[in-house]
Formats: structure tokens, sequence, C-alpha cells
């Protein structure tokens, strides 16, 4: 599902970053550790072929992404990857039911509203559908983020901090949902992650996650890597 | 078609800024509207009341004053001629027409205008209820002052002395409505038209009984020894009766070189060229309009400013959500048209607003003024030139959204990443 090789990537006057290799299958989770700073953001970055790695290969579902640019990166991207963000970011200008259809938009399809209910409901939000992110309390706020990730069916799902600033019940609740989701979806899973708990929670609910810490691959330049 | 309707509620998720930004657009663009509709109503207005005379014949004195007052009816008139010196330049081969014009006397406001048939031919007015008049003290209404007055034919009034509405009346001579003219839009439907003769009569201390129609000042004249005059018991001869100014057509283009020259020189009366005087005209209040439409310009550049820092505070405040349309998949150029688009909201409603703000301007002014079908017509005007109103909001508004757009555009998603919240 996801093979990086030799990844390399180098910010602009600053030296360059050197990942681990990794070889995802299908439906497996990776826990992304390291405090910030350590380079999860580029990695994450790198197979999201927001960014253009300087040296090696990215291979999500069989194609080579590394060399992708522009709108064919993001025509990928949108079918490809789903994104948790730490912040939610949903729109507060639009409704729930809205926000979801905001992605199909960004990505360039026609809004497709039984796909939309269908994902809402999997996360049990579906009656929050006619509500504004100001009126969600956090735990649903994140439910609706997750279905928008969700919603493209994509392969491999990306979730960037999702147990910062939650209670330990939440955190473990969170995680279990990114879980489902991903299961439901048969997708792979990246956790990049610092909480210690992600670990314990994966451990307890006895799924295997191997452990990637790009600090630890990266050269002496990390501290020149912007936080 | 989504972008309109998300870049519609992101608009209105700030609903204060937004409607700042379209009042200050509307409040630039309808001064721009006023203006375009206010010179396209006078240009018109001149173009109908001037076409077909080419010189006016009147008593020396302010060129531009005769013009007003004799073709627009707008002013009073310097002063008065003599109708025989009037009737002689007939006799000149440049001229091709003479329509002598007697002013004096108004009813409720509305200028009594003795003249001959060839007024009315002149500006092809068509009659709406009635027949032209055949004798003094007949007239026959403008459709303005038809419909304002609700008179019909077959009504009496009696003129008032003087231009505006204050004279002493002339309780002794009634005139008799016979005819109502249909609206032509031009300055006829505001006048009140009646024999030269009529206004003579009023005016002149003799008092002539033409009981008998007479149709043309020849027969007035021939008849003149019949009448009873109070103070010298004589009717007054040609070169004593006096007409206002005289409207004149040439035979050929080329008398506008020699004929005013000729006038000016040879006789006691002047020559106005219309066309020139209103070039005039329009030049002074060019002036006024310049400095109205700089004004006007200051007011869409602040509304230009105010779209600018508010797309700008909208694209800051919005960054991360922007970065994550891009995560979702958006490329950089929708997330710009979803800006774009958000400024072209405010150019639509804007120049909606502006127009109708600006055509209501139009419409109070007229009322407020009481130009109506005088310098402004009484309807609404949509001249092509109002085309111009839509093109600069969107000129305005798109400059605005330019910078915060091209912001969006390069929106960093890796940053976002790294900033995580």
């Amino acid at each position: 599902m996801l093979q990086t090789h030799d990844l390399r990537y180098a910010y602009p006057g600053a030296g360059a970053l050197s990942f681990p290799d990794v070889a995802l299958a299908q439906g497996e989770v990776l826990l992304l550790s390291g405090p910030s700073g350590s380079g999860k953001s580029t990695w994450l970055a790198l197979v999201a072929a927001l960014v253009a790695p300087c040296a090696g290969s990215v291979r999500v579902a069989g194609q080579e992404i590394a060399a992708l640019r522009g709108r064919a990166a993001d025509a990928w991207r949108a079918r490809n990857i789903g994104f948790l963000p730490q912040k939610l970011h949903l729109s507060a200008a639009l409704t729930v039911r809205d926000n979801l259809a905001l992605a199909h938009w960004a990505a360039g399809m026609p809004e497709n509203p039984a796909r939309i209910t269908q994902v809402l409901a999997a996360l049990g939000v579906q009656s929050l559908a006619g509500r504004l992110p100001s009126q969600l309390s956090g735990g649903q706020a994140q439910r609706v983020a997750l279905a928008r990730a969700v919603l493209m069916a994509p392969p491999l799902i990306l979730a960037d901090e999702p147990t910062a600033s939650l209670d330990d019940a939440a955190a473990a609740d969170a995680v279990g949902l990114l879980l489902q989701a991903a299961k439901a979806q048969k997708a792979s899973l990246v956790i990049a992650t610092h909480d210690a708990r992600v670990a314990q929670t994966l451990a307890a609910l006895g799924v295997s996650a191997p452990v990637l810490l790009p600090l630890q691959a990266s050269a002496a330049q990390t501290d020149e890597v912007p936080a | 078609m989504k972008t309109f309707t998300y870049a519609w509620r992101y608009l209105w998720a700030r609903p204060m800024g937004a409607l700042l930004n379209v009042l200050l657009l509307t409040l630039g663009l309808s001064s721009i509207t006023f203006l375009l509709l206010v010179s396209h109503h006078m240009e018109r207005a001149f173009d109908r009341d001037l076409a077909g005379i080419d010189v006016v014949v009147g008593a020396k004195g302010s060129p531009m004053q005769l013009i007003l007052a004799g073709v627009l009816h707008l002013d009073v008139p310097p002063g008065n001629v003599n109708f025989a010196a009037v009737k002689a330049l007939e006799k000149n081969p440049l001229v091709a027409q003479v329509i002598p014009i007697s002013l004096g006397d108004n009813y409720q406001s509305y200028r009594i205008v003795g003249t001959t048939h060839a007024y009315v031919a002149h500006y092809q007015a068509p009659l709406a209820q009635g027949r032209l008049w055949d004798a003094p003290m007949q007239v026959v209404l403008g459709a303005t002052v038809a419909r304002k007055l609700g008179m019909a034919v077959g009504q009496s009034f009696a003129g008032s002395h003087g231009l505006g509405g204050t004279g002493h009346k002339h309780g002794d001579h009634d005139y008799q409505v016979v005819g109502i003219l249909g609206a032509t839009g031009s300055v006829l439907d505001r006048l009140i038209l009646t024999d030269s003769a009529s206004v003579w009569r009023v005016h002149e201390p003799a008092h002539m009984d033409l009981g008998e129609a007479k149709t043309d000042h020849e027969t007035d004249h021939d008849h003149h020894d019949d009448h009873n005059d109070h103070d010298a018991d004589k009717a007054l001869p040609d070169d004593k009766r006096e007409v206002t100014m005289a409207l004149v057509r040439y035979t050929t283009p080329m008398a506008a070189v020699s004929f005013p020259r000729w006038v000016n020189t040879t006789t006691d009366m002047q020559a106005a060229a219309p066309a020139l005087e209103v070039t005039r005209l329009l030049h002074m209040l060019g002036l006024g309009t310049d400095v109205l439409r700089a004004f006007a310009g200051m007011l869409l550049l602040t509304a230009g400013l105010s779209v600018f820092i508010a797309l700008w505070s909208a694209v800051r405040e919005r960054r991360g959500d922007l970065a994550l349309l891009r995560m979702l998949g958006a490329p950089a150029s929708r997330i710009a048209a979803l800006l774009l688009t958000e400024a072209l909201w405010l150019a639509l409603l804007s120049s909606l607003c502006a127009l109708v703000l600006g055509q209501l301007f139009v419409l109070g002014l007229g009322a407020m003024l009481g130009l109506e079908s005088a310098l402004l017509a009484a309807g609404m005007l949509w001249p092509s030139t109002l085309l111009l109103v839509p093109a600069l909001a969107v000129l305005v508004s798109l400059g605005a959204a330019l910078l915060p757009a091209w912001d969006a555009y390069r929106s960093d998603v890796l940053q976002l990443l790294q900033s995580r919240g």
C-alpha cells in the first residue's frame, strides 16, 4: 500500500532530511512519532504529494507519486489521501453537510449527497448535518472532520495529532474511531503524534503499529528545520 | 457553479463587513451612475430640442440666455425684437424658415408661447385631442401641461404675467383650450402654445377685438385699423410689434459662416447658434461634473481599499481552511477563484444597488427641481454608457481581490501542517 525508499527532503537553505524506509500493507497502521520539529510534518507532506522529495521514491497503492506535480498531484491527493488535521478547519460559514460537500468541490467532483449521508451516518453524526460547526461539541466536530477525511474513500488516511488537547477518555475514543473508520474503508492509517497515549491505546486494542521515528533517521541539521 | 455558492456563503459569514463593502462600493458607483445618467438625459434633451434649429435671432445680450430662454424654455429672454425685422429675415436667401416665439405669460408656471403652426410641425408633435388654434386666444396644451393641470379641450383660463407663477393675472383675457398635443419628449410637452397675436393682444396697450378668426399675422395686420386702442386708438403695425425671438433654419449649412455675422452687424438683433452655446454650456457644467467625478472616483477608491482589507483579512483568517482545501485536493487556482468570486459577488450586488440608486437620484432631482421633461426625461433611461458601472465595479473589486487571491494561491500547506493549529 505505502512504500518509501531512501526518501530525502531538503528545505531551502537548510540541510537535507532523510527518512527511513517504510512498507505499510493495506489496512495496517503506522505510528509516526517524535517531538515536534522532528520532520513528521515534512514526511506527511511528502506522502501526500504536497511537496516533492529531492531524492527517493514514494509509492502509494502501486503508484509512484514522488514525481507528481501541480494539478496531477492535487487530483491524486483528492482521491488517495484522507486527511485529519489537528485543528479541524471546518468552515464556519458552512453547515456540516456543506463542509463535506466542500470536499467534493475541492476534489473537483460533483456533490454526492448519498455518499455524504452515508459517511455521516457511519460516524453517528447524521443528525448534525444541518448544523454549523460552531454548534458542535469538540467530539462531534472531530467526527465530522473524520467523515470529511474518508468521504472520497481514500486508500490512505493521514491523521495529524488527533489526540492533542483531548482528555484520556476522549483521546482513546478518537483513536478508536480512527481505527474504525480506516477499517471500514479498508484504508491504511498513519497517525503522526508525539502523544504516548496513542501507542497505549493501540496496544490496548491489540493493534500492532510499527513506529517510525523520523528524528532518529534525520541528520544533525534537524535544528534548522522550521518548526 | 458551486464556487459561486461557497463564495456567497463565505461573503455573508461576515455580514457586517460584507454590508459595509457593498455600501461603500454602492456609494461610489451610484455617484457615477448619477453623473452618467444626468449627462445622458441632458444631451438627449439638447439633441431633441435643438434639432433643426440652426440659429436663434433675438435681442442683444447673452447668446446663451437667448438659447436657454427660447429653445429650452429654461431662462428668461434678454428682451424683445421688432417683428418687422424678424419678418425681414425671411427674405434672406440663406434662410429657409423663421418661427417667431413670443414669451411673456404663464399659466400655473407653464409658459404660454405665442408662435405659428410651424413650431408644432417642427417638433412633429401629433395632436392627441382637438385641433390647432385658428384664432388668437386659442391655445394648444403640451402633453405634460394637460396631464399635470388635468385640463381638457373646451376649458378656458386666464394667464399670469411673467414666466414664473406669481405675476398678476390678465383677468380680462381668457385663453380657450382647443387642442392637446401628444407627448413628444421634447420641450413642447411643457408649453402652452398659442398664436403670436394672442400675446400681442394681452400685452399691447391696444385691445384688439379680433372676434372673427384670423389665422395669421398678415390678416391681423390688415385689420389693425379696425381695432380700438385704449391710449392711441391705433392698432400697431408690424414695425411697432415685438416678438421675443425667432428660430431660424438655414437653406444651406454654409449660412452658419455668414448669417450670424450679418445679423450681428447689420441689425439691432443678435444671432446665437444653439449647437455652439450648448457646447459652451456643457463645457461649463463639465467643470462641475469633473469635481463630482473626482469625488466619485475617491469614493470608489476607498471602497476598493475596504474590499482589499476585508478580503486580505479573510484570507489571513481562513488561511488554515484554505490550506485544508489544498490538502483535500483543491488546486491552488480553485482557491484563488473562490476569493475572486467573493469579490465578484460584491461587484454584482453593488452594481445593482448603484444602478437603482442612481436612477432614483435622477428621478428625485427631476421632481425636486421641476425639471421633469425639461432637461431630465420623465422616465428612466438606460443608456449603454451605464455598462461602465458594472465594469468599474468588477475592475475595482477584482483589483482589490488580486493580492489576497494571490496570497491564497500561494498558501503553504506544509506550513499549516507544521504550525499544528
